[in-house]
């Protein structure tokens, strides 16, 4: 497959909130805001790419060769563990300003099943290097992306009379069930 | 709290899906058919009562519980991964099929909310045995709640009921009675939202309507 129809694919097709529903909880309580949902997508675009890239470096020239492929999932949530951690610390020491903006997040990140959900079809497509780039890069702008409008319609539901069961979570749900329309309907243009 | 209380908190007063809102993205993902649903479910009960007696025999000491507290995330998250790949291998010896239709979802119950939030909230401060009840009452909730959205998804999506394998029940009859067809996007990620959503919806009016009786009661012991 082309490094063109993969990211497609990952952008719209398999969108990861609205097709593969990885990444549902921050969905529902983070998509709430637009700047929060902003900067959570802005932090899982970085982490995934990041993740994506050392735990298919480490699959593929460690892992491998050791024969010890059953274990890629504790091996995979611990480096994403580590990660997320060396990046708090990282951003925290250097820009005291990013840390602000994205630090909430960090913590949150570990537990996002999107970054883990990645990270283990990365290496089950037995993509190459450059497609594992692509393929990590476009799935976190697909949920980057989808997390934005689903803030956006939100926050003008907030003004609106929504009737008293469906406040809340509910109209979330329906809400995000008409994206998903609309989303499964790129299926078509490939 | 009794045992029994203890276990069944986990069914209706404290669901883990319904209530708390936990562990949401198996829960739409893989609720196409009510085998699934018994799959998974049966894959984190296994997963959450030993992920519970595991957590609670390393926090339970004192001694252990103080060289474990600091670094307790990365201890947790080995207990819990450790558990998951035994389930992986498991199923992939035993139901291969399941274990493909759930695909990337059981490895990714290493990070469902449900299973860690337990640990941290119930099992790190209880006794083995009550975290093990603890941990099973939640799981069996769980189950319940996503074998009530497969239920629906199932019954209008395809008009079957998928029990185990073969085991199946064809509801197809009804529709036919009616003259129409099931209707397919129940089985589609447009139908998981709707299902979820409908459902919080109903149990929400029915909580509203519990605390409207309920204040219609105090009014009425005012007035007196």
């Amino acid at each position: 497959m082309g490094l063109i129809a993969i990211a497609f694919t990952a952008f719209f097709i398999q969108n990861v909130l609205l097709t593969q529903f990885l990444g549902i909880c921050s969905f529902i309580g983070i998509g709430k805001k637009r700047s929060s949902a902003l900067g959570m997508g802005v932090a899982v675009v970085v982490v995934i790419i990041l993740a994506g890239m050392v735990t298919w470096a480490i699959y593929n020239y460690v892992m491998i060769p050791l024969e010890i492929e059953y274990l890629k999932t504790i091996v995979f949530i611990l480096v994403i563990a580590a990660l997320v951690q060396m990046m708090e610390t990282i951003i925290k020491k250097f820009s005291p300003s990013l840390y602000k903006a994205l630090g909430i997040y960090l913590p949150l990140i570990t537990t996002n099943c999107a970054v883990l959900g990645v990270a283990l079809t990365n290496v089950e497509e037995g993509y190459t290097f450059a497609e594992m780039l692509v393929y990590s890069a476009f799935i976190p702008l697909g949920y980057l992306f989808v997390m934005y409008i689903f803030a956006i319609i939100r926050e003008k539901l907030d003004l609106n009379p929504v009737p008293k069961a469906f406040q809340g979570t509910p109209i979330a749900m329906v809400v995000a069930a008409i994206l998903a329309i609309i989303f499964s309907r790129f299926g078509g243009l490939i | 709290m009794t045992a029994r209380e203890n276990f069944f908190k986990g069914f209706v007063k404290d669901n883990p899906l319904f209530v708390q809102v936990l562990g949401t993205c198996p829960a739409l993902a893989i609720t196409q058919t009510l085998e699934n649903a018994i799959g998974m479910g049966v894959a984190l009960l296994f997963v959450c009562v030993f992920s519970n007696l595991l957590v609670s025999l390393v926090t339970f000491k004192p001694k252990i519980r103080a060289l474990v507290m600091p670094v307790r995330i990365p201890v947790y998250i080995v207990l819990i991964a450790s558990l998951v790949v035994i389930v992986e291998m498991v199923m992939n010896a035993f139901v291969p099929v399941l274990f493909k239709t759930l695909g990337v979802f059981i490895p990714l119950i290493v990070v469902n909310c449900i299973i860690f939030g337990r640990a941290e909230a119930y099992a790190g401060d209880h006794k083995p045995v009550e975290s093990m009840i603890d941990g099973a009452g939640m799981a069996i909730g769980y189950t319940l709640a996503i074998m009530i959205i497969s239920l629906v998804r199932e019954i209008l999506g395809a008009g079957t009921i998928t029990i185990w394998g073969t085991l199946q029940l064809d509801l197809n009859f009804i529709y036919d009675f009616l003259g129409t067809e099931p209707i397919g996007m129940f089985l589609q990620p447009v139908g998981a939202f709707f299902t979820f959503g409908f459902i919080l919806a109903v149990i929400a009016a029915m909580e509203n309507q519990k605390k409207a009786k309920a204040t219609n009661a105090v009014a009425k012991e005012g007035v007196k």
